[in-house]
């Protein structure tokens, strides 16, 4: 019975350090850019490395989010309303534009500070 | 010829009203402008017959917000236009962006009103129709046949040669529209073999002229592309892109800007965004349209009407 009981508490234990090493953990963190009148809002973006940058079409017309390098992120085409996420675990400057409207350029700074 | 020449005049800009440039023709057809008809030229020398044809475009099939709840409808009533037109054009040039998301059903409807015409289409893309998962494979593998690179072609017909350029392929950050040295290389082979008496129009879907750079309303490399026609006597650049009549003349070359079939946009740097211009829906129609132009033996630049959906 001892036995049964050690093993559940050890059990109990090892999650109890489960969920402290996951409240130590540094938050996942996002960041948000808007795109509203053709425009990338904020057209420079300063994040930590492992940050989720999320863009939100807010235009009455479709738009993109691609690399400059059309490689590192490529978004499908975002209608009104859409967004798209990306992940960025690498610093490193990761400028950007829409592909429908190559005008429209941003870019996100990964740094860590 | 002293005569012909003086009563040469071009298409003014005659200044902004509301939403789009007005502008008129004036003079005409005029005799005058067809040039090196010595030359010898081992093909191109065929004679210039009379026929009409017309230019679409942007006709946005799946837009559906304000000014425009149904391009479907009104990209009809440019077709109905079409069909009625009391002498049956040879063909219809589109100027892209047949879509508005590049999606099958996109395609699919804009086939079905197109093939109420009655008459064959070509197409070139815009930057609409370049949104599937393939970046224009679905466009390419529907409107593709008999094109070549990324869809550009030339034909000729009743003695006039027709070339359709494809400039919204792998655009670049920050930059325009695009031909690429592919495209410059095979067009350059294209048009050497013509005399210069030929007529040229050119269909593509962004200006090759600069019309509003900060809204990238213009082609980073259409400078080589315009070199290549300096010398023909008559060239005419449709395209589409922008959804307004614009037209600008440059020595013998004429660039006439199309309206929409879907919505207007505004002028160039009118306002924040070249996004659609909100109109009220009775003036919806007043600002779409189709184009017809005329040939005419000798004639540039070619009789061209301009007619609203109203």
């Amino acid at each position: 019975m001892s036995h049964t009981y050690l093993r559940g508490g050890l059990a109990v234990a090892a999650f109890t350090l489960a969920l402290n090493a996951a409240a130590a953990a540094p938050v996942a963190e996002t960041a948000k850019v808007t795109i509203g009148n053709f425009t990338f809002g904020p057209a420079a973006l300063v994040v930590r490395p492992g940050t989720t940058v999320t863009w939100l079409n807010g235009d009455d017309i479709p738009h993109t989010v691609v690399a400059a390098d059309k490689k590192a992120f490529r978004s499908k085409v975002l209608d009104s309303g859409d967004s798209f996420s990306f992940t960025f675990a690498q610093p490193g400057t990761y400028p950007y534009f829409c592909s429908i409207h190559p005008h429209m350029t941003g870019k996100v700074v990964v740094k860590a500070s | 010829m002293g005569e012909q020449t003086s009563r040469r005049r071009f298409l003014e800009c005659m200044g902004w009203a509301g939403t789009g440039l007005v502008w008129t023709v004036s003079g005409g057809a005029t005799g005058a402008a067809v040039l090196g008809a010595a030359e010898a030229a081992p093909r191109g020398k065929a004679v210039v017959t009379p026929f009409s044809f017309v230019q679409v475009s942007d006709s946005h099939i799946g837009f559906a917000k304000d000014p425009n709840p149904d391009a479907r409808a009104t990209f009809r009533e440019a077709v109905a236009k079409i069909k009625a037109m009391p002498d049956k054009p040879a063909f219809i040039l589109h100027t892209g962006d047949v879509s508005q998301l590049s999606k099958p059903a996109e395609f699919d409807d804009a086939d079905q009103i197109l093939k109420q015409a009655g008459v064959p289409v070509f197409h070139v893309p815009g930057e609409h129709d370049m949104l599937d998962e393939g970046q224009g494979k679905a466009f390419l593998d529907r409107y593709g046949k008999g094109t070549l690179g990324d869809g550009w072609r030339s034909f000729d017909h009743n003695g006039v040669h027709f070339v359709g350029l494809v400039n919204v392929k792998d655009l670049k950050a920050g930059g325009m529209g695009h031909l690429g040295e592919a495209q410059l290389a095979w067009l350059k082979k294209d048009l050497a073999g013509l005399a210069a008496s030929t007529p040229l129009v050119v269909y593509t879907h962004i200006p090759l002229w600069t019309i509003y750079a900060d809204w990238g309303w213009g082609t980073d490399d259409s400078a080589q592309a315009l070199g290549l026609m300096k010398r023909f006597g008559s060239v005419t650049v449709l395209n589409g892109h922008i959804h307004q009549i614009i037209q600008k003349t440059e020595g013998n070359i004429t660039f006439q800007t199309a309206r929409s079939t879907a919505f207007p946009q505004p002028g160039p740097g009118q306002g924040p965004a070249p996004g659609p211009l909100k109109v009220p829906a009775g003036r919806l129609r007043d600002v779409l349209g189709i184009r017809s132009l005329t040939v005419q033996p000798g004639a540039h630049p070619l009789a061209l009407a301009d007619n609203s959906l109203a």
